[in-house]
């Protein structure tokens, strides 16, 4: 077979479903066989769009994402999807396709040393030598990818390669002497936690993404609710435990729930699984959870000990450390401190004021209200990201896909994409910004055009929300580079808007836009639109933009700056 | 702190790379580096000095051992080890000082490797301090070229 044979025949035996991915001179030969074949693919608008929908879709279904693009520049647009997927442990395959061997290294047309660029954003990164040597090269690349902590492997392969002929076959089975993932915890540190579990009187379960890539959701539900424990997830972990439950404190960190953070800070026992403890979890580490002994049960050695010391570090996948650790663990004395929870979640739950302009939290509030969690929600990246976190309830993991590591703005409408193609029984909603949606928006014609009636919320607030709130609180309100709207009316250009004597103006035109893309558009300024407006676009078979016109000056709370300590919140502008 | 790491690789293309790679991403700076084939040729063996807070090198190590290529790391910090270098040295000379070079590579055992009428190319095996040593000593002759190997390492027993 040739090597371009080699890859269709990896693809099905890989069981692929779809490829997102983008032509070139690189890779006229495997676009060529795909035209044969019948393995689905997607022509996307952009290779950045076809990064974040094989992410997209490897974040919905779990399976391995697969993305196509020729070399050079074609490769270097799918950097950004490959580290986004990289930072949140996704399983993807990149092909790349690259000039021909005698050439590289020659500066050749639309050549760039692609597996160099790569090689900090994969898990694993190959360029293909030699055809005999493709067959066991992909059949690893794909069960790297998706093993172990999941990642992004890229396999670059020469036009001449996919041109050379191989009698190696396709493998079955694949070893890697220097790959062996630790799948099973260690039982002597399963026990220790189940001792540290029996004597705690605050545990508290500090749940990451890593809980719903092994499947682990239904398992940590069942300890926290056997054992009294409440449980607060990363942004990676929503949905990981049903966000209804009386005992789910939703998000922690820097724009966690205030009942979530002060947990943390009063908690004798932190059971952190497949989380990483990031930097925007934790606030200021010296005092983050500063009364609490920490078991950290994660499949990544090297994420345990890298930023807080544990005393019962477990090595191994989620779901069956947890299975063994619900064989023999036995409920501390918890009421009281349940208690004390529901208290505080009384107390101080999320709230905003609801007067003047349209608010951004009561959008998302009312999808919550239709869907009660049966939709995917995707997002950008920003404020609408946040809200989208705060009041919306996830019920059932891989329902929040985001961007959380890298923060990608751009990722959410791609992302979309994929995962509705992944699901497509499944009601799919991009939540995104102004900002944001203007950084993918070509993808909208790949939307329409296969027919995927994702609805895309764009909270339109006329500026980059998150970095203008930052440099309201932080930098003296001088709004350096983040008002997208123009002041003053202009025209014919863009619209206006006008509420209490204040108006402003938006450009470009998002309706226009969507409709000159394909898709219904349809404005929303007023709460009494809110719902009539998504159940429309619910409705519709066509990708819809439903653009609502927000209070600009609206911002995320509660929030911990940057480098302050959970137990310092600021709850409002005061 | 001083350590010295004793990685086994995959014999391959790359390694060399993704392994600097995880140094230089957080400014290490690689003091030495020998790279050779093992006993078993498809497995390379890198010896790494490193200068670096414990902490840190504990999670490059882990990091190491997380690349897909890397099949056994091992920090020689706090073990017994031995630990060898090899230094080749090209050291000015004329009538007058000749015997005096001979003299000091005689006491420390090392080599004449290639003689010249103004200058003696000398070859030193052995660890830092005897290493150093040598060289402190012939210094003051004059010093043309220096080409060391960085320290290669092995576990006792």
């Amino acid at each position: 077979m040739k090597g371009a044979e080699i890859l269709l025949d990896c693809f099905k035996k890989e069981k692929v479903e779809i490829i997102f991915g983008y032509p070139g001179g690189a890779v006229l030969d495997i676009f060529d066989l795909l035209y044969k074949s019948d393995i689905k693919y997607i022509l996307t608008r952009h290779e950045q769009g076809a990064a974040h929908a094989a992410d997209g879709y490897a974040r919905a279904t779990g399976k391995t994402g697969v993305c196509i693009a020729t070399s050079g520049p074609g490769a270097t647009n799918l950097v950004t999807g490959i580290a986004t997927a990289y930072m949140d442990s996704v399983p993807m395959v990149a092909i790349t396709g690259q000039v021909p061997t005698r050439m590289i290294g020659n500066d050749a047309f639309q050549e760039a040393d692609i597996t160099g660029i790569t090689r900090p954003i994969t898990k694993h990164n190959y360029l293909v030598k030699d055809v005999d040597e493709l067959p066991h090269i992909l059949k690893e690349a794909f069960y790297i990818a998706n093993s172990g902590r999941p990642g992004p492997v890229l396999v670059d392969i020469p036009k001449d390669i996919q041109n050379a002929v191989t009698r190696k076959k396709y493998p079955d089975r694949v070893d890697i002497r220097s790959y062996k993932p630790t799948y099973e915890g260690h039982l002597r540190q399963i026990k220790k936690s189940a001792e540290l579990i029996a004597k705690a009187k605050k545990p508290l379960i500090y749940a990451g993404g890593g809980v719903i890539i092994s499947g682990g959701s239904r398992e940590m539900t069942k300890l926290a609710r056997k054992m009294k424990i409440p449980v607060t997830t990363t942004l990676l972990g929503l949905g990981s435990f049903p966000g209804t439950d009386p005992l789910s404190l939703g998000m922690l960190g820097m724009h966690g729930t205030k009942y979530a953070n002060l947990a943390i800070q009063s908690a004798d026992l932190l059971i952190a699984i497949g989380a990483r403890f990031d930097d925007r979890v934790t606030g200021k580490i010296s005092e983050f959870a500063p009364h609490a002994k920490i078991i950290h049960i994660d499949i990544d050695p090297t994420s345990i000990r890298k930023n807080v010391n544990v005393d019962v570090p477990v090595v191994g996948d989620v779901k069956k450390v947890l299975v063994e650790l619900n064989k023999c663990v036995k409920a501390g004395k918890t009421e009281s401190w349940v208690k004390k929870i529901a208290e505080w979640k009384k107390k101080y739950p999320l709230k905003y004021a609801k007067k003047g302009m349209l608010k951004p939290q009561f959008v998302v509030e009312k999808i919550w209200e239709l869907t009660k969690g049966d939709a995917i929600i995707v997002t950008e990246v920003g404020q609408n990201q946040m809200w989208a976190a705060q009041f919306y309830n996830y019920i059932n993991p891989r329902t929040y896909i985001s961007s959380g590591g890298l923060g990608t703005m751009g990722y959410g409408l791609p992302a979309a994409m994929g995962a509705q193609v992944g699901c497509p029984d499944k009601l799919v909603f991009d939540i995104a910004g102004d900002g944001s949606i203007q950084m993918n928006i070509q993808e909208l014609t790949t939307c329409v055009l296969n027919k995927l009636p994702i609805n895309i919320i764009i909270l339109n607030n006329g500026c980059l929300g998150m970095v203008r709130q930052w440099q309201e609180l932080f930098y003296g309100g001088r709004y350096s580079s983040t008002v997208l709207n123009t002041k003053g009316p202009h025209g014919k250009k863009g619209i206006t808007y006008c509420k209490d004597g204040k108006c402003h103006s938006y450009l470009p035109d998002f309706i226009k836009a969507a409709e000159a893309f394909g898709a219904d558009g349809i404005r929303v300024t007023k709460e009494s639109e809110v719902i009539p407006a998504l159940k429309k676009a619910i409705k519709s078979k066509n990708t819809s933009v439903l653009e609502f016109i927000v209070k600009p000056e609206e911002n995320v709370f509660p929030m911990v700056a940057a480098g302050a300590s959970l137990s310092e919140m600021i709850e409002s502008m005061a | 702190m001083k350590h010295t790491i004793s990685v086994l690789v995959e014999n391959k293309a790359g390694v060399l790379a993704r392994i600097a790679g995880l140094f230089s991403a957080r400014g290490f700076n690689i003091d030495s580096l020998a790279v050779g084939e093992t006993q078993d040729p498809s497995i390379s063996r890198m010896t790494i000095v490193v200068k670096g807070d414990n902490a840190v090198v504990e999670q490059v190590c882990k990091q190491l051992n997380k690349l897909i290529d890397v099949i056994k790391v091992q920090d020689f910090m706090g073990k017994d080890f031995v630990g060898r270098e090899l230094i080749l040295v090209k050291v000015s000379v004329d009538g007058k000082t000749r015997h005096e070079v001979l003299q000091i590579v005689e006491i420390f055992r090392a080599k004449i490797i290639d003689i010249k009428t103004k200058s003696m190319t000398i070859e030193v095996t052995g660890n830092d301090l005897k290493v150093n040593a040598i060289f402190d000593m012939l210094r003051p002759f004059g010093i043309k070229e220096l080409s060391r190997t960085g320290r290669i390492a092995i576990a006792r027993g």
